[in-house]
């Protein structure tokens, strides 16, 4: 087997948006000063004469993307997920998504996994308020391969809209870059029928090991990626609670809000399981390494096995 | 056509505007009388002799845009549009109602013909002319994007952020008309939060800076001309209007921001507008 590469979410965004620019001059990108750490800059080398700085001004950005793209651009416009989502919150509610308009945001540095910077730029409320939005299409990709082939399919195939979300640190790479990404379906990435774990962005590759550790203890896990939380892959949440009878879901997000309230949603209106949440607990983050903030706040395999074994009975 | 005759064609179609204005919001029974009126004169020169447009056919390519950020005079928009062959003006009779096409603020979900934006929130119109007008410039169209923003709106701080970056990229072919009508719902602007010395707030934002009676046909012919544009700036007309223009019971007054008329007031205000005429 291939060595697993590390690789960040940014850099798959930087190459999905210069692929997607290739195959269509009419896609723009919009920058806020901090084009680089955003993964922008590819873009911003290849096509110089498509690239608009825009400057620190986040909500001017948002309405600057929807009047391109009611002249017939498809603009991406990016910075961290924190002003991305929040800053500019009415802007996208009335701007982009009230006018229904065709324009990618790229919310960089998602989860606590940001670090030092601390609790200002750590993305933890995003997917929250984006995805309570009308005709918002919500994308949280697993890896830098997958956020790749995620940001060309949102460029090319949705026509209102998106926010899609990735990480700052390099990760474990462990997508195919063969594979289809379909917006809206969830991918089951291990079978398994004692229960599931539902995870989405970098915690899916710390539920798959998760779920070997479950393995090693005898316990049968499905894994499923749920990277499009809106529209949801509501018949992949629905066969997985009837069939293992217990849900564990796993974010770099708060529950709040979230992965968790998205399949807790679905779940309490289909098929009542038990579901644990894996996630930031009602709380800001904090200064640290990214491993250390991981840890401490129980955002990785262990976190999820803990979980798992506080819910095991319970399960119905 | 000689511009003395466009004047009087225009104002007795300001005139007309103005009617329907009243009629509408009557029939509505809430909504913005007061910057509606005020407005109705801008409306009136844009659709009917500035604006290169189609009613016809609403989504020509090369139309010129016109963007209203203060969603709240919609009522003077839909009466421009309905009396440009937009729509029918029959339908002005359902504004603010259950399945219009005519909502309390502009929404484009409803389909309504010759409509640029959904818009009600302030301070984010001229930020999506920014867009329409650095797209524009990016293919070398020749359309020009007109915002209407309000005064009150300016408090914003996003406008700022917006009348920036029209600088930064040069956008000569936007033009933002701002209806300077002194008064916000909590009275007059200098006292809720002063916006003097705006001209020069613009000009050191690097925008050309017009003035003129916003509720003279004849003043905002000269400021939308062609002429006035600076190459390489984008121009502002800060348009001095009295809210609630032509009814001389209420110009001023900034109760009736947010007031439609009863079905008396308006049969009374539209007669008081057929002899002052």
């Amino acid at each position: 087997m291939k060595a697993i590469q590390y690789k960040a979410g940014k850099t798959g965004f930087g190459e999905g948006l210069v692929e997607a620019g290739r195959h269509n001059h009419n896609v723009i990108g919009l920058g806020a000063d901090i084009t680089t750490s955003v993964g922008m800059n590819f873009f911003a080398e290849a096509f110089p004469e498509r690239f608009f700085s825009m400057g620190i001004a986040e909500q001017n950005c948002i309405g600057v993307a929807a009047g391109m793209a009611l002249a017939g651009k498809i603009p991406v416009f990016s910075t961290y997920g924190v002003f991305a989502a929040l800053r500019t919150a009415d802007h996208i509610r009335i701007s982009l998504c009230y006018n229904n308009l065709r324009v990618v945001i790229g919310g960089a540095h998602a989860g606590i996994s940001v670090g030092p910077d601390g609790a200002t730029h750590q993305a933890l409320e995003d997917i929250a308020v984006m995805r309570v939005l009308p005709n918002m299409t919500v994308i949280s990709p697993c890896d830098a391969t997958q956020t790749r082939l995620a940001t060309i399919a949102a460029i090319e195939q949705v026509k209102g809209p998106v926010y899609l979300r990735f990480g700052r640190e390099p990760v474990p790479d462990f997508s195919s870059p063969d594979q289809l990404f379909t917006i809206g379906k969830g991918e089951m990435l291990r079978s398994g029928n004692d229960l599931t774990i539902i995870a989405t962005g970098h915690l899916v590759w710390e539920s798959l090991l998760a779920a070997e550790k479950l393995a090693a203890d005898g316990i049968s896990a499905r894994v499923i990626n749920l990277h499009t939380i809106k529209p949801v892959d509501e018949e992949i949440i629905v066969k997985a609670a009837s069939e293992t009878g217990l849900i564990i879901t796993a974010e770099e997000h708060q529950i709040i809000g979230g992965l968790g309230s998205t399949v807790a949603e679905i779940v309490t209106r289909h098929h009542p399981v038990p579901v644990g949440m894996v996630g930031m607990n009602d709380h800001f983050g904090e200064s640290g390494r990214p491993e250390e903030l991981i840890t401490i706040y129980g955002l990785n395999a262990a976190g999820i096995c803990t979980k798992a074994y506080q819910f095991l009975n319970k399960k119905l | 056509m000689k511009k003395t005759e466009s004047v009087t064609r225009l104002k007795e179609i300001a005139l007309q505007i103005r009617t329907d204005v009243i009629e509408s919001l009557a029939s509505a029974g809430s909504g913005h009388l007061g910057g509606s009126l005020g407005l109705a004169d801008v409306f009136t020169v844009l659709y009917f002799y500035r604006l290169t447009c189609k009613p016809a056919e609403p989504s020509w390519p090369q139309r010129d845009r016109l963007i209203l950020s203060i969603g709240h005079v919609a009522p003077v928009l839909y009466a421009a549009l309905a009396n440009a062959g937009y729509f029918d003006r029959t339908e002005l009779a359902t504004l603010r109602k259950l399945d219009s096409r005519l909502q309390g603020h502009p929404g484009r979900d409803h389909g309504l013909p010759g409509l640029e934006l959904s818009a009600g929130s302030l301070g984010q119109g001229i930020s999506v002319a920014v867009g329409m007008a650095l797209a524009a410039k990016s293919d070398a169209a020749r359309w020009h994007t007109w915002c209407i923003c309000g005064d009150g709106e300016l408090q914003e701080g996003s406008v700022w952020e917006a009348a920036m970056a029209a600088a930064h990229h040069k956008l000569d072919n936007l033009t933002v008309i701002v209806d300077r009508n002194n008064l916000q719902i909590d009275g007059p602007t200098e006292s809720v939060m002063a916006l003097e010395p705006l001209a020069d707030k613009w000009k050191s934002f690097g925008w050309n800076v017009m003035e003129c009676n916003g509720n003279s046909v004849d003043e905002l012919l000269d400021a939308t001309d062609n002429s006035v544009i600076v190459p390489g700036k984008p121009t502002v007309i800060i348009a001095h209007t009295i809210m609630g223009c032509g009814i001389r019971s209420i110009e001023g007054n900034f109760r009736w921001h947010g007031k439609a008329p009863s079905k008396e007031e308006a049969m009374m205000f539209i007669d008081e507008l057929n002899h002052r005429s």
